[in-house]
């Protein structure tokens, strides 16, 4: 999902690079608050951890391979703020260590992995395991939040590349939000299954919910909704609104439009246009069914990870005799 | 594992090593951003930024084998998304432009982090007043970056070692205690290094 130079153009990148500037300035600036001294290396052992982690290949079906994200691991276990220092870190090392990510798109791939993908997906785990107690809920919330965050980056990312004129957003859409569907099931299966072993093993290396967001988890979450609702809305609302297709109106509204003048003529634009509209009530059913399917998968994952006579309670775990 | 698979020639020797770092950071940066707005109608004239990217790279001493090599191994994310691109109107024209752009804006990258040592870099962005919290974090990511690599790698190694046949069910699970134990040791080690920390002033 790392977007390279050359895709986006100068109004997305500086757009995405003020508002990635934004996120890690409150990050660090909540962790320069809230964070203990002795945490603090752990920050940078943590990104060393994610790429790591990420070097470790596993087979996907159809010969390909993928590998973790791990921006909500990373948001779990040491809570939102710190996981957008980690994140980012590990974007630019990427950025100016092996050209993986551009310089120019360093603020959009941080906006979409550490802000959408892993705020986003801290968000979900914060609510869902509100809702389901106990180390099954955590695992419950984990797998279903790293699937979340996995699409919800892809859908800012397919934005960014739509709203830069690169590739129309009928087509980005559905190939990025349908590759990372899948991916996101594999990043939530192992997501699930690090933590229940951490919890077994290790459970004092994970943080409770309730102590990272601190008295005021709602005032964070409002902090970071306001940022990641202003990208989206800057970048995906325009194609999600009820014009025909949203590029189109964009570019007619801010006078561009000349500038895409088409050298080879489409064939069959009304076709496209047309189908659209029906297209998207189909894609938003799909996606509403999808996500409730992949909650219900979560929920058998979590079950048979954590089964019903389990101890409740994680950080303190019945003593074994 | 060799050390040093990411930058390897970032610390040898050259005309273009020797330059100041935040001289490079900002000629990379004009670089890109020239590429970036370079109009389409000039495609050909790109020739003249590549011509100097390409006296830089022989200027560096870089064997080309290896840039080569890297521009492949970063070249297909680029191709997939320009692929995507065909199916707009015009789309042969665009896709052309994005490859040649993202090419370029590659190799200046790929130059970049290979003549330039991170700690340099990182001192460039320090003295452009960087939060303090970033930086250490991203020294400390440099440095241990290459030893948990490396551990992982062994704890793979060991794994195989010791098994035949992974079946595909357990390859998961498998896969998720190696990255939970490399969690667990990552934190310990953190541990170690904030008390190393400590004993040597840090604040």
């Amino acid at each position: 999902m790392h977007i390279p130079d050359g895709f986006l153009d100068a109004k997305t990148a500086v757009a995405t690079g003020a508002l990635a500037a934004a996120g890690l300035g409150i990050a660090l600036r909540q962790a320069r608050r809230h964070l203990p001294a002795r945490r603090v290396p752990l920050l940078g052992l943590s990104a060393a951890f994610v790429f790591a982690a990420q070097m470790l290949n596993f087979p996907v079906a159809g010969g390909t391979s993928g590998h973790l994200i791990g921006a909500v691991l990373t948001a779990v276990l040491l809570g939102p703020s710190a996981a957008v220092i980690v994140i980012s870190a590990v974007l630019i090392v990427q950025c100016l260590m092996f050209a993986d990510g551009g310089l120019s798109a360093l603020g959009a791939n941080i906006f979409n992995m550490a802000l959408v993908g892993g705020v986003g997906g801290w968000a979900v785990y914060y609510l869902v395991s509100r809702a389901f107690k106990g180390l099954f809920g955590r695992v419950l919330a984990a797998a279903f939040a790293s699937w979340c965050s996995t699409v919800m980056a892809s859908v800012a990312c397919a934005g960014e590349l739509a709203a830069s004129g690169v590739v129309r957003w009928s087509v980005v859409l559905p190939t990025m939000a349908g590759v990372h569907m899948l991916i996101g099931l594999g990043e939530g299966l192992i997501t699930a299954l690090v933590l229940t072993g951490l919890s077994r093993t290790r459970p004092e290396l994970i943080l409770e919910p309730a102590q990272v967001a601190g008295a005021r988890p709602y005032g964070l979450v409002a902090v970071y909704g306001v940022l990641v609702a202003l990208g989206l809305a800057l970048f995906v609302s325009p194609f999600a609104s009820q014009s025909p297709d949203g590029l189109d109106k964009t570019a007619e509204e801010l006078g561009f439009d000349a500038k895409a003048r088409v050298t080879v003529p489409a064939p069959m634009p009304e076709y496209t246009i047309q189908r659209f509209s029906g297209a998207r009530v189909g894609t938003s059913i799909a996606g509403a069914v999808g996500t409730i399917a992949v909650f219900g998968l979560c929920w058998g994952l979590a079950r048979a990870l954590v089964p019903k006579g389990q101890p409740k309670d994680v950080a303190a775990p019945a003593p074994r005799q | 594992m060799q050390p040093d698979f990411l930058d390897r020639h970032s610390r040898s020797d050259s005309v273009i090593h020797r330059l100041p770092a935040a001289g490079k950071l900002a000629a990379a940066l004009a670089l890109v951003v020239v590429v970036l707005l370079w109009p389409a109608r000039y495609l050909p004239l790109m020739a003249v930024p590549a011509g100097l990217l390409l006296l830089a790279a022989g200027l560096s001493r870089i064997p080309p084998s290896f840039l080569l090599r890297r521009l492949l191994l970063l070249e297909p994310l680029v191709l997939g998304v320009a692929l995507l691109a065909v199916f707009q109107p015009g789309g042969w024209r665009l896709m052309l432009l994005l490859v040649v752009r993202c090419t370029l804006c590659l190799l200046t990258m790929i130059l970049l982090s290979n003549t330039t040592p991170f700690a340099d870099l990182l001192r460039v962005l320090k003295a452009l007043r960087v939060p303090g919290l970033l930086i250490t974090t991203l020294m400390l990511m440099y440095r241990y970056l290459f030893v948990l690599a490396d551990e992982a790698q062994r704890m793979r190694r060991a794994r195989m070692s010791r098994t035949f046949v992974v079946k595909r069910g357990r390859q998961w699970k498998v896969l998720a205690t190696v990255v939970s134990q490399l969690f667990v040791r990552a934190s310990e080690r953190a541990e170690r290094v904030y008390s190393a920390m400590c004993a040597r002033g840090w604040q």
